[in-house]
């Protein structure tokens, strides 16, 4: 979790509208090596449309997004090798359902970075290692558990050498039991450094691992400070309200 | 003249030479008909707007019309505009851009069936569309075409005998003329229907063989 000072991705008031409605009124934050920004709020505040917005699956209205001091937006036509350098970790896995683990692993390395095809094996079982998933290396997407299936997208992401991960919900489609191994994954991995960005809910989770916590309402930050911050005293009535409503939630959850 | 004989002595030979002709019409037209099929599908759902729309007008036009009048376009229709083809390839074409057609229909179905995320997924870890397209998307939705498309390629063996309408003389033409030659229809169609089954038992047994071996756990 230490952190020098290098800011890897910077958001610079992301504007994104579908017809007349307004999802993202200029988001603005950055994030430096080795961090993990954890942001919160209610659905529909344009959390997973932000994360969108950052690797350009959405492509906003305005604003600008830079990666290590790189425009990513408005370069449509290099897009794919930023996007290399961004892992996404979807809510609902999307793990290439005809493909084995080590193969959903191994295929970027193969097809995007055009690795020889020995050594895309090689780095795709380890990524598998990492996420304590290399005895399934061979079996299908549909013979894995959720926690399995997001473990291996986890692997599928890191296996790009990725500078920022984004995980767009990663533990909301998961039974309650499954949770605690994915979060496990990605704790391990802001332990080892890795900059993230975190869409959840998961209130324990932020807690422990966020640098900082990010509130989200209404397509704007409406509040954003340390872990301690946010839940002792957070600028806004707002902020703790839903903290308070999400934190009694997850408890119940965890009942 | 008893009936061993006929079908020994008379029948069994230019039949012979008919299903010949037949195999390697469906040889040419089934894989580059599917291979057609692909592209229209793909062009379809995933071009640009021109694109998409001349996918959508080549289906409408060679689904629309019937397979003989476009065959008597290819073969009659276009020596008018100097474009002379063989009975052969007149027929070959036509059974290619009629199953086309088809077959683009069935993977059109089978495209719009797998789910956005796997696109999504490709392009966040940095592929083009087009290698989502290729790698991800089309290894799943032929798997899930495969039924309808053996429907179409059944059928093609069989809409295979309009070759004769164009003078290629194939299974059902070498059938028809021994027919009327010796005044034997019944007989003679009989043969010819029971080799046209004996084709579709094979065709059907290869395609089953296919869609086992390229099953997958959770996909079809």
């Amino acid at each position: 979790m230490q952190s020098d000072n290098k800011i890897v991705l910077s958001v610079e008031n992301i504007h994104k509208s579908y017809g007349k409605e307004k999802i993202l009124k200029g988001v603005s934050f950055t994030i430096k090596k080795g961090e993990t920004k954890v942001i919160i709020g209610p659905s529909g505040s344009g959390k997973s449309t932000l994360l969108r917005c950052i690797n350009q699956l959405t492509v906003p209205d305005g604003g600008k997004i830079l990666l290590e001091n790189e425009e990513v937006t408005h370069h449509q036509k290099e897009i794919n090798r930023f996007r290399q350098k961004m892992g996404m970790v979807f809510q609902d896995f999307n793990l290439f359902d005809h493909l084995t683990a080590l193969k959903n692993v191994e295929i970027g390395l193969i097809k995007v970075k055009k690795m020889d095809k020995l050594a895309a094996r090689k780095k795709a079982m380890e990524e598998l290692k990492q996420v304590g998933l290399e005895k399934q290396a061979n079996l299908y997407p549909a013979q894995l558990s959720g926690g399995q299936k997001q473990r291996v997208s986890i692997a599928r992401a890191l296996a790009m050498d990725p500078k920022v991960i984004l995980f767009d919900e990663p533990t909301s489609a998961l039974d309650p039991e499954l949770i605690g191994e994915v979060l496990e994954v990605i704790k391990r991995l802001a332990l080892a450094g890795m900059t993230m960005v975190v869409v959840t809910h998961e209130m324990g989770f932020a807690r422990s691992v966020a640098n900082e916590i990010i509130f989200m309402e209404d397509g704007s930050i409406k509040d954003q400070g340390t872990p301690y911050k946010m839940f002792n005293n957070p600028e806004h009535e707002r902020t703790k309200k839903f903290l308070h409503k999400i934190t009694e939630l997850y408890g119940k959850s965890e009942e | 003249m008893d009936t061993i004989t006929f079908i020994r002595e008379i029948l069994l030979s230019p039949l012979l030479e008919g299903t010949l002709v037949t195999v390697k019409l469906i040889a040419y037209s089934i894989p580059i008909g599917f291979l057609l099929g692909v592209l229209i599908a793909v062009g379809r759902v995933y071009g640009n707007k021109l694109l998409s729309s001349f996918c959508a007008l080549y289906t409408l036009f060679f689904r629309g019309s019937p397979l003989l009048v476009q065959l008597f376009i290819l073969y009659y229709g276009l020596p008018s505009f100097g474009i002379f083809l063989s009975p052969f390839m007149a027929a070959v074409l036509g059974f290619t851009f009629c199953s086309g057609a088809y077959h683009s229909e069935y993977i059109r179905g089978a495209l719009q069936s797998i789910k956005m995320g796997q696109m999504m997924a490709g392009e966040a870890i940095g592929m083009s569309r087009f290698q989502v397209i290729i790698y991800i998307i089309l290894p799943q939705a032929l798997r899930r075409a495969i039924p309808g498309c053996s429907n179409e390629i059944i059928y093609l063996v069989k809409y295979s005998s309009l070759a004769f309408i164009v003078t290629c003389v194939e299974l059902t033409g070498a059938g028809k003329i021994i027919a009327s030659r010796y005044f034997e229809y019944t007989l003679v169609f009989l043969v010819v229907g029971a080799i046209y089954l004996f084709m579709v038992s094979i065709v059907t047994k290869i395609l089953n063989t296919l869609e086992k071996r390229l099953e997958i756990p959770g996909i079809g």
